[in-house]
């Protein structure tokens, strides 16, 4: 199933990792920090109504 | 109905809520799709070999680093006009995102110029505005954060950002203006004899509507967040008023 990339194997697999990885924690860090934030706002008005 | 409704924060969150699903599935969709499709279904170039698979990275994400700077051009010009705090917001939101293609762009060009060009970075026009680009991002975040004035903030901001989209602009046009450097001409035209071969094209524009779409959903997504900082900060800020009255 691997396609075979010759001399550029490595070049190419290290491209796609580095690159994936990168849009990945981005994805990652902004859900977590949406989800922590979401949280922190429900608190924030609970205690302004209460 | 006026596009200036959606400016009302309230607004923008009960109208993004259904959409982000959406486009997170579809941009996942397009992304995974794409990426299996260029990398184990499409032939080795003639003379990059299999390098020519880093396209499906580098080309989509170069495309996505300029145009969240020019998103966020227009939306800095709707603060500085109208003074519409979601516009503001939303450009503060896309610039994570924007470094991030614009460091996917620079890495996938370096790994792929070692063996193409014999180095990993070269003073070419094209490569230096937007290595210019990316500190232009690193810089505006930098002085969100360092200002405590969320108006001011954005006010400064905005001016920086429109010195900055000389950068932007460049970085795209400088290949057609300027021939000295080592980067070779854009790989997406109209005219299809310079457009990439068919075969490469087809799933470069399916990572291309990918990144898109993966742009928009993490931009929708941090505007979001920015906006329920700034409803967390207003409602601290009412507490201790309260606080201090009694």
């Amino acid at each position: 199933m691997m396609p075979d990339l010759g001399p550029y194997a490595g070049p190419v697999i290290w491209a796609y990792v580095a690159s994936i990885g990168l849009i990945l924690v981005l994805v990652l860090a902004s859900w977590r920090r949406a989800v922590r934030i979401r949280r922190a706002l429900q608190q924030a008005e609970g205690q302004n109504r209460g | 109905m006026s596009i200036w409704e959606y400016a009302n924060p309230k607004k923008f969150v009960e109208t993004t809520t259904p959409l982000l699903p959406w486009t997170f599935g579809l941009a996942g969709l397009c992304l995974v799709g794409g990426l299996i499709w260029g990398f184990f279904f499409t032939p080795d170039d003639y003379r990059q070999g299999a390098t020519v698979k880093i396209i499906y990275l580098h080309v989509p994400s170069a495309l996505m680093a300029i145009n969240a700077w020019l998103m966020m051009l227009v939306a800095s010009l709707i603060w500085l006009v109208r003074r519409h705090h979601v516009s503001a917001l939303a450009a503060r939101a896309a610039a994570p995102v924007g470094v991030t293609m614009t460091l996917v762009a620079l890495v996938t060009g370096a790994i792929w110029g070692q063996p193409m060009w014999g180095t990993w970075w070269a003073w070419d026009p094209r490569l230096t505005s937007f290595l210019i680009l990316f500190l232009f991002y690193l810089g505006y975040m930098a002085l969100w954060e360092a200002i405590a004035d969320p108006d001011t903030a954005a006010d400064l901001t905005s001016v920086l950002c429109i010195v900055g989209s000389v950068f932007a602009l460049l970085s795209r046009y400088a290949v057609n203006f300027w021939n000295q450097g080592l980067h070779q001409g854009a790989s997406l035209s109209l005219d299809a004899e310079k457009n990439v071969a068919d075969i490469f094209y087809y799933p470069l524009l399916a990572c291309i509507a990918g990144f898109v779409l993966l742009f928009l959903a993490l931009v929708l997504l941090r505007t979001r967040t920015e906006i329920r900082v700034r409803r967390i900060r207003a409602l601290e800020l009412r507490a201790r008023r309260a606080e201090a009255r009694t």
